[in-house]
């Protein structure tokens, strides 16, 4: 078995436009019908399914509503979102314009992280050729760009709103969800770049044809952000479902130990797992981010290095966050030093899995993930 | 009028005078200054009508968002694991041996500031750097220092 490379997010086979009219002559049911029939999962991370998102937000009676593309990209090993913006944006545009004629918004918003502010200045141009090209159509949806400006948190939805409207980037109790009450308290659809350019695509291909590839619980592909230690760093498109020990063999450098799946917030599979590990929704779910770590590379390093990034984007806003990624961090820096004893790990272990029940976003419920996965796998290089 | 306030009264004008215009007067003012003065903040909460804290409330949430002096140009440099790995400890000593601050600081000329960043999405090309909007990616020591270079001579002209 080897891993099965996909061309339909980068393929520029066709007029992009020409999808955007196939999908404007189909009836607004049948265009949620098929994103729904494709079996597509949000691909920023979460993976809720995309046709149900565009589903509640269509069934909601409001006299406005929004479509956003979270371009808002900050795990950390993930830069498919860059590639795709600078790449295929009018796959992003049609995308969006198919979900506002299925919803009945007339907004759409790019909120584009301020680490990429330098992506504006060919991506606006495109976008006011693309405002045009639907005022010719006679539909009324008008896309603009939104700026962050350094913050991780914002890629959470709610944040993400909240920075839209001018304040602290903090995320919101859910319910209500943004498909009921988004930006500006109205209906939005908030998705992934890379789920907007499947969405174009499904529209294109078919969802049968999209469904083919993948797996039942993860249909399709995704886009693979893989940097570390490989001799082939870079963005690939691969159906889903593969086993990790099969993208290890063609990405690893012989000497792989371990592959951090999913980004910060993901998880760390040790060499062991790695014949075990399925990646998509049935195993471990990503936002495409696989980092490679070879056997000269200390993970208590790697793990440090994620607990500051935490510590430094935990908004502040919940307790648990908060103190629990600060916890973590000098608890392990004291393990190391010998401050504490080596039984100290399995405490602080209790600690992120308190976070993960306690805290109020996916930001401070993920941190377990790395932190249980490398302290359970990597013990000896924690404490000693 | 100070250039601040005409540059603050542009940006209320440009965006419209709604909180939901908060983040691009802010990210306006920063783009022009570098940094949002304690003066800009009032300025900003008073055209805009809404209460200065609210404005440092929001100012301060955002890591472009520098509420401390900065210099004309801000380089950061990505610290997270994959660039770290890629060698960013030497591109930062190589930085602050050239320019003589630490990271956190501006130099005397008040032409650079140092600071790390979180990821900046370049993992498969580390280190990276932004200088302002700019990026430097595959980073050595050397081309490090050749990219600060432009900004200096940008300055003199």
């Amino acid at each position: 078995m080897s891993t099965k490379k996909v061309d339909i997010i980068f393929d520029a086979g066709c007029a992009i436009i020409d999808v955007l009219d196939k999908g404007l002559a189909m009836s607004k049911d049948e265009v949620i019908n098929e994103i729904i029939n494709s079996g597509l999962k949000g691909r920023g991370g979460a993976g809720f399914p995309t046709g149900l998102k565009w589903k509640f937000a269509a069934s909601e009676q409001s006299d406005k509503k929004y479509i956003i593309c979270n371009a808002d990209e900050g795990e950390p090993g993930t830069f498919k979102d860059r590639e795709i913006l600078t790449k295929v944006p009018e796959k992003v545009f049609v995308g969006m314009a198919l979900c506002s004629y299925a919803v009945g918004a007339e907004e759409g918003y790019i909120y584009l992280r301020g680490e990429y502010n330098y992506l504006l200045k060919d991506l606006q141009p495109k976008i006011d050729i693309f405002n045009n090209q639907m005022q010719q159509r006679g539909h009324k949806f008008i896309i603009k760009v939104k700026s962050g400006s350094g913050a991780y948190v914002c890629g959470e939805e709610t944040s993400l709103m909240e920075s839209m409207e001018g304040k602290r980037g903090e995320p919101r109790n859910k319910p209500p969800f943004p498909t009921v009450a988004g930006y500006n308290g109205k209906p939005t659809v908030i998705n992934n770049v890379e789920t907007l350019v499947y969405t174009t695509m499904i529209i294109r291909m078919g969802s049968n044809d999209f469904k083919a590839l993948g797996t039942a619980d993860s249909s399709g592909s995704k886009v693979f952000s893989v940097s570390g230690d490989t001799p082939n760093a870079g963005i690939f498109e691969l159906e889903l479902g593969m086993k990790l020990n099969e993208f290890v063999e063609e990405w690893g450098d012989g000497d792989t130990k371990a592959v951090q799946v999913g980004g910060a917030s993901g998880h760390c599979v040790p060499r062991k797992n790695f014949d075990k590990t399925i990646i998509g929704f049935e195993g471990i779910p990503t936002g495409g981010s696989m980092m490679i770590f070879n056997s000269s590379r200390s993970m208590y390093n790697v793990l440090k290095n994620y607990l500051e990034f935490f510590v430094e984007e935990s908004c502040g806003q919940c307790t648990p966050c908060r103190v629990g990624c600060q916890q973590l961090l000098k608890g392990i820096e004291a393990i190391k030093k010998g401050e504490k004893s080596p039984a100290y790990l399995e405490d602080l272990k209790k600690l992120a899995e308190s976070m993960k029940i306690a805290a109020k976003c996916g930001l401070g419920q993920s941190v377990a993930n790395p932190f249980i996965s490398i302290a359970d796998n990597f013990k000896e290089e924690i404490i000693y | 009028m100070s250039n601040t306030e005409i540059l603050i009264k542009e940006l209320v004008e440009k965006h419209g005078k709604c909180r939901n215009s908060l983040m691009p007067v802010l990210q306006g003012i920063v783009a022009k200054e570098r940094f949002l003065s304690e003066e800009a903040m009032k300025k900003v909460a008073e055209f805009m009508d809404i209460s200065a804290a609210d404005v440092y409330g929001t100012a301060s949430f955002y890591t472009f968002l520098d509420t401390v002096p900065r210099g004309r140009n801000v380089i950061r440099v990505c610290q997270t694991i994959s660039c770290d790995m890629a060698g960013k400890d030497e591109i930062i000593n190589a930085i602050e041996a050239a320019l003589k601050i630490k990271v956190g600081e501006t130099t005397h000329d008040g032409n650079f500031s140092l600071l790390k960043a979180n990821c900046m999405g370049w993992c498969h090309e580390g280190p990276v750097m932004l200088i302002n909007d700019d990026v430097y990616t595959k980073l050595t020591p050397q081309t490090a220092l050749e990219a600060l270079e432009k900004y200096v001579v940008s300055t003199n002209n």
